[in-house]
């Protein structure tokens, strides 16, 4: 099924529109904590089944006659207007089911990588999983009490992020922290779109 | 929902898995469409929930209460997993026969494969930043 632009955008004026954003991480790094701050419903979980055809063969091993995993995701909702809601999905924290990325990431319009300086090596597989996918996305690093602040610019050099990425420091508990994080998000997707379809009226 | 809307009671226990909701079936024609933020409404010839259980005997306890939850507003998908406890797989298929029968519209704004225009992406922002 085919829309045109004008199509659409007759389309959602009439209906709400649901759009989501994704908050990706090392495990415990404040991935659910970061979703509460600003949703306006407690974190909700959800259990997603995975079929084989979404699961990469060499995650097979040692699993056999076993033909779907489930994977529990956390999520929270803003509405942002009537008919404009946005959703915040936690991917899971465990790495070995990032395949479930590719079904959380159709449509979503950016992602949170947040960070933790003491572990950053825990939030590379996001960071290369995004970039891949041409998924706009921000970098939160997220400011445990205790944990060394480091410049901002050690943390992208070590990431060895393209110039264009924010990166921010943030505080998951914190609600006009994380707005920061999440407006930084869309602002760049939105550049980007404008960047890549400069004729759009 | 309340627990006595349950055709089985905690005694019937681990007999009720989740897939015999589905009678066995993972997948459904429609799930393409579902996203998790797919949002599901109940088709307006609904006023009461009772009525569809009389037109459709097929609907299991399960179809009447996402025609239940769906009533007054848009739900997504992920929602109704998450209020049903049902995992997102079972959502589907069932979503998928209430789509079938018509008893259900589900709202898909934004297609998978394109990204939000950026106008809609400014309403975004000035919606964040007025929070
Ligand atoms: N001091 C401090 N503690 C935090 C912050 N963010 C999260 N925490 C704590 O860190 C712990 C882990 O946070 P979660 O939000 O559960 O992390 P997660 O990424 O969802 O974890 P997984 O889903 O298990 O991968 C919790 O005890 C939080 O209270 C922060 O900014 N500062
Ligand atoms: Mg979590």
């Amino acid at each position: 099924m085919a829309f045109g632009r004008s199509d659409r955008r007759r389309a959602a004026a009439e209906e709400p529109v649901a759009l989501k954003m994704l908050v990706a991480g090392g495990f415990g790094v404040g991935k659910t904590t970061l979703v509460g701050a600003v949703s306006e419903i407690r974190p909700l979980r959800t259990e997603e089944s995975l079929t084989e055809a979404g699961r990469p063969v060499d995650d097979l091993a040692g699993v056999e006659g076993k033909s779907t995993t489930t994977v529990a995701m956390d999520f929270g909702r803003i509405t942002l207007r009537d008919d404009l809601v946005l959703y915040l999905f936690g991917t899971p924290g465990q790495d070995r089911f990032w395949f479930l990325w590719d079904e959380l990431a159709q449509g979503a319009l950016g992602a949170v990588v947040l960070a933790d300086t003491r572990r950053l090596e825990d939030c590379f597989a996001a960071v290369d999983y995004f970039e891949r996918r041409g998924i706009s996305f921000a970098i939160a690093v997220n400011c445990f009490d205790g944990a060394q602040m480091h410049p901002v610019e050690t943390v992208r050099d070590a990431l060895d992020l393209d110039p264009h990425v924010p990166l921010l420091m943030c505080d998951a508990r914190d609600r006009e922290s994380v707005k920061e994080v999440l407006i930084a998000v869309v602002s760049h997707a939105m550049e980007r779109s404008t960047a890549t379809a400069p004729a759009a009226s | 929902m309340t627990e006595a809307d349950r055709w089985y009671d905690d005694a019937a226990g681990p007999v009720v898995r989740p897939y015999a909701m589905t009678r066995g079936r993972t997948t459904h024609a429609a799930e393409d469409r579902l996203d998790l933020i797919a949002l599901v409404i109940t088709a307006d010839r609904y006023a009461e929930t009772d009525d569809v259980a009389a037109t459709d005997h097929s609907l299991t306890p399960e179809h009447l209460d996402i025609l239940e939850l769906c009533r007054q507003e848009p739900i997504s998908v992920a929602e109704l997993a998450a209020g049903l406890d049902l995992p997102v797989g079972v959502l589907r298929v069932l979503i998928g026969d209430l789509l079938d029968a018509g008893h259900v519209h589900v709202t898909r704004p934004v297609p998978p494969a394109e990204l939000p225009d950026a106008g809609l992406l400014r309403e975004v922002i000035d919606g964040l930043r007025a929070l």
